[in-house]
């Protein structure tokens, strides 16, 4: 290595630090991006009740069967009324779709399942957001694919269109046993 | 009156201030169980808002994050498993403190090869430089920079 190449080093650096960050600017990593922790693991326990019924338990072992997803929704949320329809269109083609009502109100969430209907094969009441904090939820609308030995797949935050789900979430639902 | 009105407005500010430090009184069974519960919702950091610690987020989910962190602490949790249980849920990316295994253990090491390298390129140059002798002038060089020294003075 010659003297003069030594002294280049600095900027050889520098070009590379410039160009990992204008990497991360042009591409628009999002820095509120975090991944699921909950991505391989088993559903965990829980003991809610119906929304339809406040008699009715409904635990995890309620789930199993089919692999399913679990959608977590509110009456207080714009984007879960901008999904409902598509949820809807899913389970109309044979989706197995779990609803958690999240930190919501009981009347509410029954008078919106009359009025815009029911897609979910299970509704569970989670008013206090419990089982939505064991799996690490940070809002709603949140997604998770759940296969039919009860591990999580996938986890998908946002609403769900029918672009999303053709491009990549059908994929997802196609894999799981 | 214009000073009055200054102070008032200084007032109303600081009031506000002590408002946003002040966001919820919770009964602790101790004060040691209290500083513990201040220090880890200073530590952890909200899931939703990018930046902010769960102490200083309104978000909904830094509010159940401290209500749990309350409930952990009174279960007699140590602060390691406060943490844990967070991380569990929901992932590193909630504490500042970066944990250590093989794919953070070069913030560490990372300044300090970056350090020996320096020092090793700088040994490096300065032996370089220093084990090249200086060129011994030749008779001819000699007279004339004798002659050149001579016509200056």
């Amino acid at each position: 290595m010659s003297k003069r190449l030594v002294f280049f080093l600095p900027f050889i650096a520098i070009a590379v630090m410039m160009s990992l960050f204008g990497f991360a600017l042009l591409t628009g990593v999002n820095p509120q991006e975090m991944d699921s922790a909950l991505e391989g693991r088993e559903m965990p326990a829980f003991r809610l009740t119906d929304v339809n019924d406040s008699q009715r338990t409904l635990t995890e072992e309620n789930l199993d069967g089919d692999p399913y997803l679990m959608n977590f929704w509110a009456t207080w949320c714009p984007s879960c009324k901008f999904e409902h329809p598509y949820l809807n269109s899913l389970a109309s083609e044979g989706v197995r779709i779990i609803g958690v009502n999240y930190k919501d109100d009981r009347d509410l969430a029954v008078t919106w399942l009359r009025d815009y209907a029911n897609p979910y094969d299970i509704d569970v009441f989670d008013p206090n957001g419990d089982l939505g904090f064991e799996l690490g939820v940070t809002g709603a609308p949140e997604t998770f694919f759940v296969d039919s030995s009860g591990i999580i797949r996938h986890r998908f935050q946002g609403p769900i269109d029918s672009a999303l789900w053709e491009n990549k979430l059908k994929a997802v639902y196609d894999a799981m046993e | 009156m214009r000073w009055s009105n200054r102070l008032l407005v200084a007032g109303l500010l600081m009031m506000s201030l002590f408002a946003v430090a002040e966001q919820e009184t919770l009964i602790f069974d101790n004060d040691t169980l209290r500083e513990r519960y201040l220090d880890l919702t200073q530590q952890l950091r909200c899931p939703k808002c990018e930046n902010q610690n769960i102490a200083g987020s309104n978000s909904p989910i830094a509010d159940d994050m401290r209500n749990k962190t309350y409930e952990l602490l009174h279960l007699g949790y140590s602060d390691e498993q406060v943490v844990s249980y967070m991380i569990d849920r929901y992932t590193e990316f909630v504490i500042y403190q970066p944990r250590l295994d093989w794919g953070t253990v070069w913030l560490w090491l990372g300044p300090v090869l970056a350090l020996l390298l320096g020092a090793g390129t700088v040994t490096w140059l300065a032996r370089r430089s220093g084990s090249e002798p200086p060129d011994e002038l030749s008779a001819d060089e000699r007279t004339r920079l004798q002659t050149l020294l001579e016509k200056d003075s």
